[in-house]
């Protein structure tokens, strides 16, 4: 598979993000911002970071960089884009993906582990996460709390739209778990369509043990399930 | 001629800054006050000649479409 990895000014786990595809058997490259075109892609990442300085907002001015549009085209056909962090705000402000990240609760940047709800197997990033498993997985923020309106909330979970929610080690959904005031814990959605998704945590920071866990390649070994599959689906 | 816009956080939406300044003002003795949010002023300088109502209309497609997020802030435009 071809990963393409966007690089903004600042973007900051962009080399995370080649390194866990590599990793993982798969080619990666960086495409950057002011590139027009995608290239040859299978999956786009939109990689954490602070782009732009997170000047205005975090994600507002990345969103109209050249490479957006060709991302905005690459989702419409439906191709796969993973917004991770800075990336998951990129794609919100870019209304590729519902809702909008606010500054934590308590105002502080929170740089820790903490454990993840895969809320359904039901998409193209969470299919080969197996069932009951509670992913532990870092992160780094200071503006992740999952904001929507009600009517937005309730389209959410009737579409089944929400991916992980924070959680105890336990697989509870409780306030203390929660790290930003996140609504109903929300750490990452998909759009209606299902082939866009972000989240908060660093997945790419999880793919091996020297890492303290390597839970973050169940989202990746989703991902390339739900690319062979699609690749047979046109074979035939 | 100048644009001036101010932007505040939703009502809906937590603003735990404005909480925390609400909490210090408090604490220094400031009494009455019955909520802080804390949002964003942009000032923008604006051509001389300008067409105000022609600017005042893409100010507000702007402002709508960039400098505020409509699903957390809300914006007020001021022509001067």
């Amino acid at each position: 598979m071809n990963f393409a990895v966007l690089q903004f000014p600042a973007s900051n786990c962009d080399q995370d993000a080649i390194h866990a595809a590599r990793l993982l058997g798969h080619s990666a490259r960086y495409v950057w911002h002011k590139d027009n075109s995608l290239g040859n892609a299978d999956v786009v990442i939109v990689p954490g970071g602070f782009s732009y300085g997170d000047y205005l907002r975090c994600g507002a001015i990345a969103r109209f960089s050249p490479v957006m549009q060709a991302v905005k085209q690459f989702a419409d056909n439906g191709g796969l884009v993973l917004g991770v962090c800075n990336g998951f705000q990129v794609l919100t402000e870019a209304g590729l993906l519902p809702g909008a990240l606010v500054r934590n609760r308590d105002l502080q940047f929170h740089c820790e582990h903490i454990f993840l709800k895969p809320a359904t197997p039901d998409s193209p990033f969470t299919n080969k996460i197996p069932a009951g498993k509670i992913l532990r997985i870092p992160i780094a923020h200071g503006e992740g709390c999952y904001f929507a309106d009600e009517e937005t909330l309730v389209k959410l979970k009737a579409n089944n739209q929400i991916l992980w929610q924070y959680c105890a080690a336990n697989g509870n959904l409780t306030d203390v778990a929660n790290p930003n005031g996140s609504l109903l814990n929300i750490a990452g959605v998909c759009n209606e369509r299902r082939n866009v998704a972000g989240l908060m945590p660093h997945p790419e920071r999880a793919c091996e043990l020297l890492l303290a866990s390597d839970d973050g390649k169940w989202i990746f070994e989703s991902i390339f399930a739900a690319l062979e599959k699609k690749s047979a689906a046109k074979a035939a | 001629m100048k644009a001036k816009i101010i932007i505040t956080p939703k009502k809906a939406v937590v603003d735990p800054q404005g909480k925390t300044v609400q909490g210090a003002l408090e604490q220094m003795g400031y009494k009455g006050v019955t909520g802080v949010h804390v949002g964003k002023y942009i000032e923008i300088d604006l051509a001389p000649g300008t067409d105000p109502a022609a600017a005042q209309r893409a100010l507000n497609d702007a402002a709508h479409k960039f400098l505020s997020n409509p699903i957390i802030e809300d914006y007020k435009l001021e022509m001067e």
